[in-house]
């Protein structure tokens, strides 16, 4: 087996939507002044269909509602937290309001979800965003765990009419898929490793730590969960059935309506005879500096924490 | 339509506008007053491309009312002009009706969401550059009001209109100058709109929003300059409340409910 490639999810969707955009005049690129090598190339070769807004995120999603609402597919690109929380109430209203009643395809491109931007502070950080962007109506909600998800999403967005939200991580990480193919964004998650009794389900980044965490306990099952909304529930359901545990794991805020609530809902509405632990930011911003693996150790989020979880529940 | 008859047409709209405030008091019908002659023009006076029957054909001319919720005295030109029928207007704001206190997408003739203000300047530019894209000629118009621009996102929308050069775009600020609690004077200076529009790139007019007829002719040339590179903005001087007493000399009119005997009063022999 080949070592997997590592590539940042925002570089490998923007080159292929670049590569889409050559045969579909359809589709448009909006920028709040953030760039990507990737974004250059749409820059020269489609400069009608490319706009920097300039640093307006509000203006962004509206500018980008109105080209909506005339028949382009639309893509909008700004730091996480700025497009999700500058400009809510605009995605509320332009995206997810008025996409009940018209046809309304914008996604949304965050980049630097959970601490990526670790040494930028609470501004840059964006531990909210599963959470506010599921809570809207008519919302797709999407975070990848590698650059090959991020990549199935470019056609899977362009064909799903409606307003939708992907979290690109900051950094480049390895594949965990092989190719779009095995990626199904219909059911919305992949298990990755099977297990027993315990099941590590994550998002986005995490997905990388409960690989790890389960390489050194016997047993632990992992699902990568990088659909947020829609996601197939019942499929869910069934997948963890078996377990007696589920660990949810998320770079975001827990116990406020993101990968554990939904979680909570599967649980609930099925039966499921399992307990449940999240793992993420609990109710505070992240002031201290240090790399990621370091944030995320003070919060209980690295492997060595997931594993002394994991102990602790076959201890019972 | 001649001058005359735009004028009775906008007297029609005025008067059904109370008419459907006295079947729904929950409207907003203050503001709405204010914007009945704009609304006038643009349906009647050849200014708005527009197919009733057919509410989203491609050759429209594209109207955003961004202060959505003072324009209740659009609902009895939509279904005069044939978006849907005149008996609708007897159910506003009733359970099953589409005709809200708020109107929305769902009243045919509507192009985008309403009622949170600040949002008209900016989804008309991505249309304004859609049609561009799409080699259309159509024209787009936005109706707000002097107090939304109090909201930031309106000036993000007017400096991107400036530096894309939408030409294809038309702002008709309904400057009643009044917002919910005070004059916008006094709660914050808005005015004045040309010098501040024209510091932008726009080219900015100001006329009499009550006096149809050179409000039909700034809006007619305006529309017709041609590939001038500028968006325009029209600063219709106008009253909130309109023609009812009660409503022009109240500050606090925006909430105002006014009783059966004000409506009676004021519409007199309108039938």
């Amino acid at each position: 087996m080949t070592t997997p490639k590592n590539m940042t999810m925002r570089d490998a969707f923007i080159g292929k939507l670049c590569e889409r955009m050559a045969t579909d005049d359809k589709i448009f690129f909006l920028a709040a002044d953030l760039g990507a090598p990737a974004l250059d190339r749409i820059r020269s070769e489609f400069p009608d269909r490319f706009i920097n807004v300039g640093i307006a995120e509000q203006n962004l999603i509206n500018v980008s509602a109105g080209l909506a609402l005339e028949g382009f597919a639309v893509y909008t690109y700004a730091i996480a937290p700025f497009i999700t929380m500058r400009a809510y109430e605009q995605v509320r209203v332009n995206l997810a309001v008025s996409s009940q009643i018209r046809p309304v395809n914008v996604t949304m491109l965050g980049l630097g979800g959970g601490v990526s931007y670790q040494v930028s502070g609470p501004t840059h950080h964006c531990l909210e965003d599963l959470a506010i962007m599921r809570l809207l109506p008519n919302m797709s909600v999407y975070c990848p765990a590698d650059w090959v998800t991020a990549e199935a999403l470019v056609d899977h967005t362009r064909a799903a009419i409606g307003p939708k939200y992907i979290r690109f991580d900051g950094k480049a990480l390895p594949s965990l898929y092989a190719n779009s193919e095995s990626v199904d964004l219909q059911k919305g998650f992949t298990s990755l490793a099977a297990g027993t009794d315990i099941c590590l389900v994550s998002t986005g980044f995490m997905t990388h730590r409960a690989l790890n965490a389960a390489r050194e306990r016997k047993d632990v099952a992992v699902i990568d969960l990088f659909s947020l909304k829609p996601c197939d529930e019942v499929a869910l359901a069934e997948t963890l059935a078996p377990y007696r545990h589920v660990i949810t794991m998320e770079e975001a805020f827990i116990n406020n309506g993101g990968l554990d609530s939904l979680l909570t809902k599967v649980v609930r509405e099925h039966e499921l005879p399992c307990s449940q632990h999240p793992i993420g930011f609990n109710d505070k911003y992240v002031f201290e500096l240090g790399s990621r693996d370091q944030l995320h150790a003070i919060n209980d989020m690295d492997e060595p924490a997931v594993i002394r979880l994991i102990d602790k529940l076959r201890k019972g | 339509m001649t001058q005359d008859q735009l004028s009775a047409k906008a007297r029609w709209v005025w008067s059904e506008t109370l008419r459907m405030h006295r079947l729904a008091p929950e409207t907003r019908v203050a503001s709405s007053l204010s914007c009945v002659e704009i609304f006038t023009a643009l349906y009647y006076g050849g200014l708005l491309e527009h197919k009733g029957e057919d509410p989203r054909w491609e050759g429209r001319d594209r109207l955003i009312v961004s202060k959505g919720h003072g324009s209740i005295s659009l609902f009895p030109i939509l279904a005069d002009r044939g978006y849907f029928d005149k008996s609708e207007l007897e159910k506003v704001c009733q359970a099953g009706s589409f005709l809200g206190g708020i109107p929305d997408t769902i009243i045919p003739g509507y192009e985008t969401i309403n009622g949170s203000l600040g949002h008209g300047i900016g989804v008309a530019c991505g249309m304004a550059i859609g049609l561009k894209l799409k080699s259309s000629s159509n024209h787009i118009f936005v109706v707000a009001g002097d107090g939304e621009f109090c909201e930031g996102s309106m000036w993000e929308g007017v400096m991107f209109a400036a530096h894309h050069r939408l030409d294809n775009l038309t702002v008709i600020i309904d400057n009643n100058k009044l917002c919910m609690l005070d004059r916008c004077e006094k709660i914050m200076t808005v005015e004045p709109f040309e010098r501040r529009f024209e510091a932008f790139g726009w080219q900015a007019e100001r006329v009499d929003g009550h006096d149809m007829s050179l409000l039909h002719q700034a809006l007619t040339q305006l529309k017709g300059r041609g590939r001038t590179g500028r968006p325009s903005v029209l600063i219709a001087d106008t009253v909130k409340g309109n023609g009812v007493p009660e409503l022009e000399q109240d500050s606090l009119c925006h909430i105002r409910t006014l009783t059966h005997a004000e409506i009676d009063r004021a519409t007199g022999g309108d039938k």
